[in-house]
């Protein structure tokens, strides 16, 4: 629907429900508001979420957020970094059980992107000697970039607390793994905590069956 | 850090500057001042198109910070302006039955897992067969219904482009369902969503019946989730509990429910289901509540007819408007919880209900997704009056007695029947008012803003004709229900601790979600005590499926201090407590049976329960969707024999 104008809008009242039809035409004066014109789920999404910002993988290359990685794909995310004593190492072994549960019941491939909370530290080399020793392997990117882009990126995707003394310390970092399925706009989360095989039926939710 | 709705950064002065700038745009709108002529012939709006600041109750500030996921929207990006009081309030229609021999394929004791030509997928997504008429009773039911989620155009105010929504049949509430004790139903639920979503949504379902005594394999467990295409066949029995235990073979009348409402309950997708509409009433009815203002207990009486109802349920939402579309938006990568700055009654933006002179059953529902409430009536010619009311149940549950109430407090999920006796207010003008302060997800900060300044909700104009009023005045002291006896040992003692989240996941004893197995397991027609701790800054309203408590210590008052409001304090337990609340007896409308209970920050609460009759898999969970979303449930099952897990 293009955006509403006064004509389109009287028309509409006009098919409501009597119940729910104004009571008053035009009421406080003046036309409705001129809205934009609707977007599409995905365009609402990638509108409102997904900054298109360079990130660099642990195999050093240069991607872009959304169209490299998001774009016509399923996709599992998480915020870690390479040091993270804490609840990183056993998420990440949640997750690696997970996409090798998630192989053997569907054809359709699941990309898993990890993002550092920790882009000054985490370079590429660094990334990779971690996707290395938790053999993380298949479609699954460890990613940094410029600090400034991780951190908007972290906000906009929620990885965040509204305590600010929480949101500082990167030891209390998010371990939600976001999920979701770009085409269709679908987008949960689930504990990385859960057992791996709850992380792959959660995920399985916007993989298309068959 | 702050960031503005593009996500640039800006300073933090500026930020409180937008966040200051909603709060103002709030309060103006209150005042009816809606447009931006209005705004600039008074000099409030600014050459950039931002309110100039003025201090007020901000209802949603919290979209203006940078963390915590409410992070798309900038603080100064809130929903588009709208008027007030211009759509009258929507009365949901009833919900009429069908013949059962227009169910094609027929119904079937065991799920129909024959395979559709036409999707490739069974008829039904039931997975377990019905348990209700190996214990008696009829199948078919007696009365058949078929509903049909689907998506359709509605407006919800004049101002607003017309919005997509999934609803039962349609409607955002769905159709109410008008049940008698008794008398069992079946309802086909047919899932017709679409794929598109618009952002949110996810077309495979599950309708929880909330409140329900209803078996598992019809109680819309999370994981029960059906496809598109696909039906799912619910038996709700109608009967009381009881029936299959103690109380043979009719079930004890105390048990009685008033209140019910259905809605979405799609595992980890729950929260965008529900906001997208997928929700409406389920009222049942008995010898003593009949409908009927000349029966029974007296209530005002119901008719399928709106212009001659005096018995309405009305269903409270809040929801956010992309500014820039004026789209209904929902924030998907919130974790503590969504606050709207539209407040909808019956899925109409603040609209207006005309009434007459005489008493009405009012029956309110919270349903969220995430905001406390405390209900007012308001007349703004006269706002420092109180206006007290008579509040007959909690969680559609008749009390023992009717109780006077300055108000009503309701977290996401709670309902409560008030009586109201609009003949002292012919003539008059009155107002819906929620002045509970809240300003993200975390919670009520426990402030009760003064009148005429909060979040209004509804306009109640009594300017109809007066009409007969034969229901029976709260105020003689009708009795209801009497509470049905907890006193027994209980068979196990069970805690839950509601934990802060760690590392941004939400968990009961420590424990995420996992719906493939039971965290534990309660011995069927066993009482059993649940201690909830929540030793932390969060507040969670706590529903358990299945069956209703008693609620023995900790039990929730209303919000505010004595101070602010009518001198009928003395009938509620508590005000908002902190420490100390465990030791307070029950007492006025928290004598009660209560399906959802308020566990307000450093609060602990006790309640003991008994699961009856029926078998299987249920869940008890936070009702802040967004908490239950990311995982604070869990899944206990009932069967013949139980565990004595302490805090499993």
């Amino acid at each position: 629907m293009a955006g509403i104008d006064r004509r389109q809008w009287m028309a509409g009242a006009w098919r409501l429900p009597s119940a729910a039809r104004p009571l008053t035409a035009g009421a406080a004066g003046g036309d409705p508001p001129r809205f934009a014109k609707p977007l599409s789920g995905r365009e609402v999404m990638r509108t409102r979420y997904f900054p298109n910002v360079p990130l660099v993988t642990h195999h050093g290359d240069t991607v872009r957020f959304y169209d490299d990685l998001l774009k016509d794909k399923i996709v599992a995310i998480n915020m870690m970094y390479a040091d993270c004593d804490g609840v990183c190492p056993t998420i990440t072994m949640n997750i690696a059980k997970a996409q090798k549960l998630l192989r053997e019941r569907t054809r359709h491939e699941v990309f898993i992107y990890s993002i550092t909370v920790k882009p000054e530290e985490d370079t590429p080399a660094k990334l990779k000697d971690y996707a290395e020793m938790h053999g993380a392997g298949g479609n699954w990117l460890f990613l940094t970039g410029r600090p400034d882009d991780v951190e908007l990126l972290r906000l906009k995707l929620g990885f965040a607390d509204l305590r600010p003394e929480v949101d500082k310390d990167k030891a209390q970092h998010s371990g939600v793994v976001r999920y979701g399925n770009e085409p269709l706009s679908l987008w949960g989360a689930c504990p990385g905590s859960a057992k791996p095989e709850w992380i792959a039926e959660e995920i399985s939710y916007v993989v298309p069956q068959g | 850090m702050y960031f503005n709705s593009r996500g640039e950064r800006v300073s933090r002065a500026r930020w409180k500057a937008m966040v200051a700038a909603f709060g103002s745009r709030q309060e103006l709108i209150k005042a009816g001042l809606m447009n931006r002529r209005d705004l600039l012939r008074m000099g409030l709006l600014t050459g950039a198109g931002v309110l100039a600041a003025k201090s007020g109750l901000s209802a949603r500030a919290y979209a203006g910070y940078g963390g915590g996921g409410g992070t798309w929207n900038g603080g100064q990006t809130a929903s588009p302006p709208t008027t007030p009081w211009t759509m009258q309030m929507p009365i949901m229609p009833v919900k009429q039955p069908i013949a059962v021999s227009a169910l094609s394929p027929a119904p079937t004791i065991a799920p129909n897992a024959t395979i559709n030509a036409a999707t490739g997928r069974p008829y039904e997504g039931r997975t377990r067969s019905h348990q209700a008429p190996a214990l008696g009773f009829p199948f078919p039911a007696g009365v058949t219904y078929q509903v049909t989620q689907k998506a359709a155009q509605v407006t919800m105010s004049p101002q607003l482009p017309a919005q997509t929504i999934w609803g039962f049949d349609g409607l955002a509430p769905g159709p109410t369902y008008v049940a008698q004790y008794g008398t069992p139903i079946l309802i086909r639920n047919v899932n017709n969503l679409p794929s598109a979503n618009d952002g949110f949504g996810m077309n495979s379902v599950s309708t929880h019946l909330h409140n329900g005594h209803t078996p598992s394999e019809s109680d819309g467990f999370p994981g029960d989730y059906f496809s598109a295409g696909q039906y799912y066949d619910q038996y709700y029995p109608n009967a009381l509990a009881g029936f299959n235990s103690d109380f043979k073979p009719n079930g004890n009348v105390n048990e009685a429910m008033s209140t019910l409402w259905y809605h979405d309950h799609r595992l980890s997708f729950t929260a965008q289901n529900v906001y997208k509409g997928l929700a409406g009433f389920y009222l049942l009815f008995n010898q003593y509540d009949t409908g009927n203002e000349t029966t029974g207990f007296r209530l005002p009486s119901f008719s399928s007819d709106p212009s001659q109802t005096y018995d309405i349920p009305m269903m409270f939402a809040d929801r956010v408007f992309d500014p820039s579309t004026g789209m209904l938006a929902f924030d998907s990568f919130n974790l503590d919880g969504i606050l709207g700055d539209k407040f909808l009654v019956n899925g109409v933006i603040q609209p207006v209900l005309h009434v007459r002179p005489r008493r009405y059953r009012f029956r309110w529902l919270n349903s969220g997704p995430s905001r406390f409430q405390q209900i007012y009536v308001t007349d703004l010619n006269n706002p420092s009056a109180s206006n007290p009311f008579w509040q007959v149940s909690t969680d559609g549950n008749l009390l023992p007695n009717p109780v006077q109430v300055p108000a009503v407090a309701l977290g996401v999920a709670e309902r409560t029947d008030v009586i109201i006796d609009f003949a002292q207010y012919a003539g008059k003008t009155l107002y819906l008012e929620n002045r509970l302060e809240q300003v993200n997800g975390r919670g009520p900060t426990g402030n009760i803003v003064p009148a005429g300044t909060g979040n209004f909700l509804l306009k109640i104009v009594v300017d109809l004709p007066s009409a007969p009023d034969q229901s029976v005045d709260p105020a003689t002291g009708p009795s209801y229900y009497t509470l049905p006896s907890i006193s027994a040992t209980p068979r196990v003692q069970r805690k839950f601790e509601f934990d802060q989240r760690y590392n941004g996941q939400w968990t009961i004893n420590g424990n995420v979600f996992d719906g493939l197995t039971p965290r534990f397991t309660v011995q069927q027609n066993s009482l059993e005590q649940w201690e909830f701790r929540n030793g932390y800054n969060w507040a969670h309203p706590v529903h358990i499926h299945f069956e209703e408590f008693q609620i023995v210590s900790g039990n929730p008052g209303l919000y505010g201090t004595s101070g602010n409001d009518h001198n009928n304090y003395s009938r509620w337990s508590s005000q908002y407590c902190y420490s100390g609340c465990t030791t307070l007896p029950a007492a006025g409308v928290n004598l009660a049976r209560k399906d959802t209970v308020r566990l307000d920050e450093n609060v602990n609460v006790t309640v003991k329960l008994r699961f009856r009759d029926w078998l299987g898999r249920y869940v008890m969970h936070c009702h802040n969707v967004i908490h239950e979303d990311h995982a604070m449930m869990l899944r206990f099952d009932i069967a013949t024999t139980g565990d004595t897990q302490y805090q499993p």
